[in-house]
């Protein structure tokens, strides 16, 4: 067997383990949640009324949201993410990721792995990070809720002012995490 | 049926796109269509037990902390520590967006200051501390470290920009 082969079925089996430990952990975790709720019994109504609501909206959103991520990585050219988000994708990467952010797409922690297939797609740091941020908090739907409950002048200046400081946020930490990166680099090599 | 569409405009959407996408993909390519079936269902597994963990932490947290408590809490909060605390809290609760909003509106009806609710809108959306450990896994740890911080400390400066002009 080549180095190459070992490697990659060593990373396959580390996969497989840290699969199995995440599933005992949610198995543990719903063990002491259940005997938590026999302590509490009074309680047990709204949380189980809660966990079951945001289990079907996951239902029905999770399921498509991976497909979408699947046919994302096996039909969207490399090229095609450098070029609109990438390295030298100026303010058209910025513009784009807010606007795929904004898409009524559902809850941030389902962004993550989406935000994992564009950058291994060469996304740079701070759109994804910029993308991440629309995701959370410029929702397109979302929004009109919020001028229905807290007006259009409220709700303008609050976007406005999100938008502004989510992109001066993702350049920062672009610069940071390549900053830090660079000084890694450096020990390593022992200069 | 439009009371159905403005409630379920996300999972139409999303499940519209995937759709869609899918039959192209087939007409065009099956086996890139198997491939990426392949990835998708990969991806499901690997995060599915985080999010069900995820789904029981936020179960416990509205359950013990129903939103009438929470706006007693936050509307009782005044001055530059009431703006810290009410981010604090925004932070720590996971409130879905569309509760947030009436929430919200009630924090500001019951007299609680314009910063307090924006620097309290703004953290309950960005930051999420019960899907922290999902963000780690995924992003690593530096770059959620950083995103949760700096998200903090704009949301702050948000809220306070927001209370000087309105």
């Amino acid at each position: 067997m080549k180095p190459v082969e070992i490697n990659k079925s060593n990373e396959k089996l580390k996969q497989k383990k840290s699969l199995i430990r995440d599933y005992i952990t949610m198995g543990a975790i719903i063990i002491v949640a259940v005997i938590a709720l026999l302590f509490f019994p009074d309680k047990s109504g709204p949380v189980l009324s809660v966990s079951k609501n945001y289990f079907l909206e996951l239902i029905m959103i999770l399921p498509a949201i991976m497909i979408i991520i699947g046919l994302f990585s096996v039909w969207i050219p490399k090229e095609m993410v450098v070029k609109y988000m990438g390295k030298t994708s100026g303010t058209k990467g910025i513009f784009v990721a807010i606007a795929i952010g904004m898409l009524p797409t559902g809850p941030l922690y389902i962004a993550f792995p989406m935000a994992i297939a564009l950058l291994k797609k060469g996304a740079k740091i701070s759109n994804i990070v910029i993308f991440i941020s629309a995701w959370a908090c410029i929702k397109l739907p979302q929004e009109l809720v919020e001028i229905q409950f807290l007006g259009i002048e409220f709700t303008l200046l609050r976007l406005a002012l999100t938008i502004i400081f989510v992109i001066i946020m993702g350049l920062i930490i672009e610069k940071i995490i390549d900053w830090t990166d660079k000084k890694n680099i450096k020990i390593q090599e022992g200069v | 049926m439009l009371e159905f569409i403005k409630s379920y405009l996300t999972v139409i959407v999303i499940n519209l796109i995937a759709v869609v996408w899918l039959i192209f993909s087939v007409v065009k390519n099956k086996s890139k269509t198997k491939e990426s079936l392949k990835i998708a269902l990969k991806t499901f597994f690997k995060t599915l037990s985080m999010i069900i963990i995820i789904i029981i932490f936020i179960g416990f947290l509205l359950g013990f902390l129903p939103p009438d408590i929470i706006s007693k809490v936050v509307g009782e909060q005044a001055g530059f520590l009431g703006i810290l605390v009410t981010a604090v809290l925004g932070s720590v609760l996971f409130v879905p967006a569309l509760i947030s909003f009436p929430l919200a509106a009630s924090l500001l009806k019951g007299g609680a200051s314009i910063m307090s609710v924006a620097a309290f809108i703004t953290t309950l959306t960005m930051i999420g501390v019960v899907t922290l450990p999902l963000e780690i896994k995924e992003m690593g740890k530096k770059l959620t470290i950083l995103r949760n911080v700096f998200s903090f400390v704009f949301a702050i400066i948000i809220a306070l920009i927001m209370g000087v002009i309105l």
